[in-house]
């Protein structure tokens, strides 16, 4: 039991146990949607002054915040104590790993990237990319109503055509960007 | 607050699975958007076989959920262009940073102070989506 849950988690389970997260929370009576924490994030901060977007009482969404923090130790703990020293490593496809290569990428080292997420993270670039990266993020969640959770997770499971056009709208974002942006960024 | 600590043992649960999974690794977000492997796809497939089989349950069985309200799955506002321009837009994230939402916090319980920038924009992208939304299409 210890020895299959310190390995990789392999995707049946780690499936079955996403699933089980989306029935707890659905039967603590809240709909599972992570992104919505930036929304309450910038109410707290007072966005509600700027847009009336933001004008609604963050109270109602402590328990998300909750579950943000509690994902935060999530993080630290599988890190620290269901891992090998220095983190999992994912070992992916060698041929996505040669095409990685080429972008300048080299063999997974650690669960992130260290060209990007590794100590030197904000210096030159990488600093800007990411902040951009998130800045996608948070605007393109918060204007399609969703993030992978709220739409791919819970709305795919309820049958609904708004989040399977969001999820394929991911897709295409995805696809795009890894295969048109990566190579002119990076190639 | 101690009403709060359910939903943090959740998020908690949910962090190890991201992690574990290794759903919140930029590297697996590279292999399947360059299909390279079966892993997040089935971790997908499987998470949403099982809440429509959950979804299904509650509504055939009319279920109430542990206060003893009956479960009710709000439906998406009708249309398309903010959920295929908005998921454009979020994808381009998605594929950039390797992380969404969620896994931008379990990386930074990771240890991965390269996360901060990152949910910094989040936080960025979301005020700019409130301060324009009325010009936006939806």
């Amino acid at each position: 039991m210890i020895e299959f849950l310190t390995q990789p988690w392999p995707w049946w389970f780690s499936g079955a146990m996403i699933g089980l997260t989306l029935w707890l929370m659905w039967f603590a009576g809240k709909t599972f949607g992570f992104s919505g924490n930036f929304r309450t994030m910038c109410t707290m901060c007072g966005a509600g002054k700027a847009a009336n977007f933001f004008a609604f009482d963050w109270k109602t969404q402590k328990w998300n915040l909750a579950f943000l923090v509690g994902a935060t130790v999530g993080g630290y703990l599988a890190a620290h104590f269901l891992s090998p020293e220095g983190g999992q490593i994912p070992a992916i496809d060698a041929g996505v790993q040669g095409q990685l290569q080429a972008l300048g990428f080299a063999t997974p080292a650690a669960y992130q990237p260290l060209e990007w997420y590794g100590e030197d993270w904000f210096l030159g670039g990488t600093l800007w990319l990411l902040l951009f990266g998130g800045l996608l993020i948070g605007f393109g969640s918060r204007y399609s109503g969703g993030c992978t959770s709220g739409h791919a997770i819970t709305g795919l499971s309820s049958f609904q055509l708004p989040s399977l056009i969001a999820v394929i709208g991911f897709f295409a974002g995805g696809l795009f960007m890894t295969h048109v942006i990566y190579p002119w960024l990076l190639g | 607050m101690l009403r709060l600590i359910p939903y943090v043992l959740a998020g908690t649960f949910f962090g190890v699975i991201m992690y574990k999974s290794e759903a919140a690794s930029w590297y697996r977000i590279q292999e399947m958007f360059r299909f390279g492997s079966f892993h997040m796809y089935g971790i997908i497939m499987v998470a949403v076989a099982m809440g429509a089989l959950g979804y299904l349950l509650i509504n055939k069985f009319k279920l109430k959920d542990l206060k003893g309200q009956p479960i009710v799955i709000p439906d998406k506002a009708p249309g398309w262009k903010r959920y295929l321009l908005g998921g454009l837009i979020f994808g381009l994230g998605w594929a950039l940073t390797g992380a969404c939402p969620g896994p931008v916090f379990v990386n930074l319980g990771a240890g991965f102070l390269a996360m901060l920038p990152v949910a910094l924009g989040g936080l960025l992208g979301t005020f700019l989506y409130g301060l324009i939304k009325d010009k936006m299409p939806h």
